[in-house]
């Protein structure tokens, strides 16, 4: 079909791609609103000792399941009301936000480490070090993400530790097989091909040409992962082969709040929606990094 | 030429099958202390009982041996005794593990079901208010965490309205003889109609549980997939024909959109087998997920590791199949 | 077919057509108070670069022009009729039946899940539902033989991509043709041919336009096919129709000077030892337009008089041309 010839202006020509896909992503409101609940659950996890109003480790038995504040027999100095043991729910809910962020964060970030540096090692080097790191990948691949993380987890036996290897163990490989691809692709650009006739080496070229251009790719789906990760450690630790009390984490929460689903269900309900909330939050966030720094995805 | 693609498929899943159970070995004999100690924990056991099962698991041979002791058993269905249940391990897949499917079925067709009509509408009436509920209930469909949607179902459904069963697959009352052991095909072999709505209430909420946020995922793909399949010269070319407005979408559009959306839940199988520990939990569903989850607290890594690798493999042969059937299925691919 | 003085009523007449798109940079406004006659029985040519406005145009005639586009205004009267007052379902009996229309690209146009079969099979049953599946299934065999498909009761089993590029826009002429329209409105069917193969599609186009009867529409940018095969040409620019009338007449004393740009850059129309130039300059965007020739720009003879509105002046032997010095005469 002919469509009218529409010489798009190129006036940003000068400015770095970095703050054209910023300043598109400030554009999407949705994305923004996203984004500051996400900084504000991060400020939240970070200052918890400071924000909170109790000790979310200290029991009151004589505060046992005390419902919320908008209910009868609910106090405002415990606005989400308390758990079987007479812990504060908002208190324990903020120390909550610490593990799922840490762990959250920790996994995405060591498993992008280790997946680029594979992938890279994959894609620019091929041959046999692409068939090895290849065929890892298929096999682990060849797991369904939970059902490999109880069974690591099985193994190894619960902690913080713990939870972060066995998910990194199987999270490296979205990242390798990201880069992997890219690195294939940008292996046959011109500008790479350019430096390898002048003689850069392997090491140069890797890291001087093609991990810069992957970088885009990489930033988006480490923060997609990043939710589907939160949503994997509270289901861990829902099934109690997580975090171990007495640390809150939001999965163990609404595990602990099953027992008294008919007395008291604010106990299980606040827990999962905070984890809602990040996640939720997390994903339009990302889906506006998506938009904003792929054009290809649009 | 199509079977030589079949079998050239076949032979590239061994090598896959092999990493498998070579990981699903490592996870146990990696296990730091020694599993016969840790098997007869409290119980008083003389050496010689010890040594003998020591013997009977293969742990007195070198580790190579071991691994491929481990393949051999696995090929011909023997896994061992399950410390826990006092049986042969493969005997308590056998009573589980048509729970698991029957539940991953029911939640990938729900799943299914929601998520096409909902994805073409999506897709046709772009940037409409349908269009923007359903993008925003996709997005609360990904993610909400299962087992938090799982107990609120259960806390309204069930506790606060009583229209819905807590937990389980069927009354007792409904029980009818094992066939498959899926009970809501048992009960439509047998015709036994009262069974199969009551297996049927209970697993709405488990399927729907498990299936949303897959629904949510489907519903993405296939609005998207929608979308570019609409822009194509053939749409315009058979709009140019003067076809009708159902007949363009059922026949020539979906047929093509449709590709990514049965790919990406094949893919995602894993996603609905993995789900099925937390709502087999959540639901007391006697599936085998759930038994993995018992048997890591129980310390019996027979059935652990027999269970992680019954899944993986059919994850395994469910990607398998779908890769043949789309590749013989789907006219554009030569062989 | 030269135009006489008796009246003759046209098959298609198109009259201040709008056609609109909203894009990110504003509104375009791909077709532009176009006004073009299509006459029975003839093969009219419709050349421009892409972008003028020439495709969107026939778009408009079946109601096929898509979101973002829309379209604005103007009058559609085909065979008596008005067509951008008729509805969908009304719409939809004229489209394949009556004015059938085939694009440039078989590969992409036919789809690629479907048997070539079942896509001839499903306009006939659209368009005679009475008759039942036999006779559906004799015609499109018929039709399939008509356009010279060898073996067509095996070949209506096969995809697509089973054929090659020939026999593929071959396919989608027998499906275009399947009900016998009135009118076929052929979009670039030869470009992503290859030249020997244009030919044979392009021959085969009139020999069935003879045989049934039809009155053909050919778009296209390349003139000399229209020289070839066309009796009357409609040339258009930046949504524009510039100049129109007999082929001969035009190519041998072209009026508009973007028409003369268009015969000095294809080899075989310029006169021998004449040198090819190409048209320098590119079509205008066509977002905020001021009044004034579209071709001001690129116009190697534009004077101050071009910055006006310029009218359609009738040239006389059925020629009118969009100047104000058609033909380079003051």
């Amino acid at each position: 079909m002919s469509t009218p010839a529409l010489g798009a202006a190129n006036e940003a020509g000068q400015e770095s791609i970095l703050v054209i896909n910023l300043r598109k992503f400030r554009r999407d409101r949705f994305a923004v609103v996203s984004a500051v609940t996400v900084v504000i659950f991060i400020l939240m996890a970070v200052f918890a000792p400071l924000v909170t109003p109790h000790d979310p480790y200290d029991t009151d038995l004589l505060r046992r399941l005390q419902p919320p504040v908008w209910r009868e027999g609910g106090e405002w100095s415990y606005p989400l009301g308390c758990d079987a043991l007479g812990r504060d729910l908002l208190s324990r809910i903020i120390y909550g936000a610490r593990i799922s962020i840490f762990i959250g964060v920790a996994v995405v970030l060591l498993a992008t480490v280790v997946g680029t540096l594979a992938g890279l090692a994959a894609g620019f080097l091929g041959g046999i070090v692409d068939a090895v790191i290849s065929r890892i990948v298929d096999t682990l691949l060849g797991f369904p993400y939970l059902i490999f993380a109880i069974g690591l987890m099985g193994m190894m036996g619960p902690g913080l530790e713990n939870i972060i290897l066995a998910l990194v163990y199987k999270e490296w490989t979205i990242s390798c097989r990201v880069i992997r691809g890219e690195t294939l692709a940008a292996r046959e650009l011109e500008y790479v091909e350019a430096a390898r006739a002048v003689g850069a080496s392997k090491a140069h070229i890797m890291t001087r040409e093609i991990l810069p251009n992957v970088l885009s790719p990489l930033i988006v789906v480490a923060t997609t992962r990043m939710a589907t990760i939160i949503i994997l450690e509270a289901s861990l630790s829902f099934l109690g082969l997580g975090v171990q009390p007495p640390l809150a984490s939001w999965g163990s929460m609404v595990s602990d709040g099953r027992a008294f689903l008919l007395e008291a269900w604010w106990v299980s309900t606040f827990p999962g929606i905070a984890i809602f909330l990040l996640v939720v939050s997390i994903n339009v966030a990302s889906q506006g990094l998506r938009d904003a720094f792929d054009p290809r995805l649009r | 030429m199509r079977l030589g693609f079949v079998v050239e498929r076949l032979l590239q899943l061994v090598p896959v099958l092999l990493g498998v159970s070579l990981v699903v070995f490592l996870m146990i004999t990696l296990t730091p202390g020694d599993p016969v100690e840790i098997m007869l924990g409290n119980e008083r056991a003389t050496p010689e009982q010890a040594e003998s099962l020591r013997r009977e698991m293969g742990l007195d041979l070198p580790p190579h041996e071991r691994f491929v002791k481990f393949v051999r058993n696995a090929l011909t269905g023997n896994f061992g005794r399950s410390f826990f249940h006092r049986r042969p391990v493969a005997e308590v897949i056998a009573e589980r593990l048509p729970a698991t499917m029957e539940l991953t079925i029911v939640s990938m067709l729900i799943a299914l079901a929601l998520s096409i009509p909902l994805g073409v509408l999506a897709a046709v009436k772009r940037g409409s208010i349908l269009d923007r509920i359903a993008t925003v209930a996709s997005l609360i469909g990904v993610s909400m965490p299962g087992f938090w949607l799982g107990i609120m179902l259960i806390l309204l459904f069930a506790v606060h309205l009583g229209w819905m069963p807590v937990s389980g697959r069927v009354d007792f009352s409904h029980e009818v003889p094992r066939i498959t052991g899926m009970i809501l095909l048992d009960s439509l072999i047998q015709g036994r109609v009262d069974t199969f709505l009551d297996a049927l209430h209970h697993i709405i909420m488990p399927a729907v549980t498990l299936g949303l946020a897959m629904a949510a995922l489907l519903m993405r793909v296939t609005r998207a997939s929608m979308i570019e399949v609409l822009q194509q010269d053939y749409i315009l070319f058979a709009e140019a024909k003067g076809l009708g407005r159902a007949r363009l979408l059922m026949r020539h559009a979906l047929k093509n959109a449709l590709i990514p959306t049965v790919t990406v839940a094949a893919l995602e199988t894993g996603y609905l087998l993995g789900g099925n520990t937390i709502v087999e939990t959540v639901f007391g569903w006697p599936g085998l997920a759930r038994v993995i989850v018992e048997g890591i607290f129980s310390r019996d890594y027979p059935l652990v590791q027999a269970g992680v690798l019954v899944i993986a493999v059919i994850y395994v042969s469910v990607n398998f199949l779908a890769d043949v059937l789309y590749t013989l299925l789907n006219p554009r691919v030569k062989l | 077919m030269t135009a006489s003085a008796a009246p003759v009523e046209p098959l298609l007449s198109i009259r201040d057509l709008e056609a609109h798109f909203q894009t990110q940079v504003g509104l375009v406004k791909a077709v532009d108070g176009v006004d073009i006659d299509i006459f029975p029985g003839e093969c009219a040519g419709v050349v421009g670069e892409s972008g003028s406005g020439k495709s969107v145009t026939f778009l408009s005639v079946l109601g096929l022009v898509r979101p973002p586009g829309w379209i604005a205004g103007g009058s559609i009267r085909f065979d008596g009729r008005e067509l951008t007052a008729l509805t969908r379902r009304e719409l939809r009996r004229v489209r394949g039946k009556e004015i059938a229309m085939t694009f440039q690209d078989a590969l992409t146009s036919l789809n690629p899940a479907l048997t070539v079969g079942s896509q001839i099979l499903e306009v006939l049953r659209e368009h005679t539902p009475a008759d039942g599946a036999r006779p559906a299934e004799a015609q499109a065999l018929e039709m399939l033989s008509l356009v010279g498909i060898p073996e067509p009761a095996i070949r209506m089993r096969q995809y697509p991509h089973e054929f090659s590029g020939g026999m593929r826009q071959r396919i989608m002429i027998a499906i275009a043709l399947a009900c016998r329209p009135k009118l076929l409105i052929a979009d670039e069917p030869t470009s992503a041919l290859d030249v020997t193969i244009q030919a044979q599609v392009l021959d085969l186009l009139m020999a069935l336009r003879h045989r049934l009867g039809m009155t053909v529409v050919l778009i296209t940018h390349d003139l000399g096919l229209v020289a070839e095969y066309c009796t009357r040409v409609i040339v258009m620019y930046a949504g524009q129709v510039v100049e129109q009338g007999p082929t001969r007449s035009v190519i041998d004393d072209p009026a508009h000077p973007y028409t003369r740009g268009l015969i000095g850059s294809i080899p075989r129309l310029s006169r021998l030892g004449e040198k090819i130039r190409p048209i320098e300059g590119q079509v205008p965007e066509l977002v905020r337009l001021a009044d004034e020739c579209r071709f001001r720009a690129r116009c190697p003879v534009a004077e101050a008089r071009c910055g006006a509105r310029i009218p359609m002046s009738d040239l006389g032997g059925g020629r009118e041309a969009r100047c104000v010095r058609p033909g380079g005469r003051r």
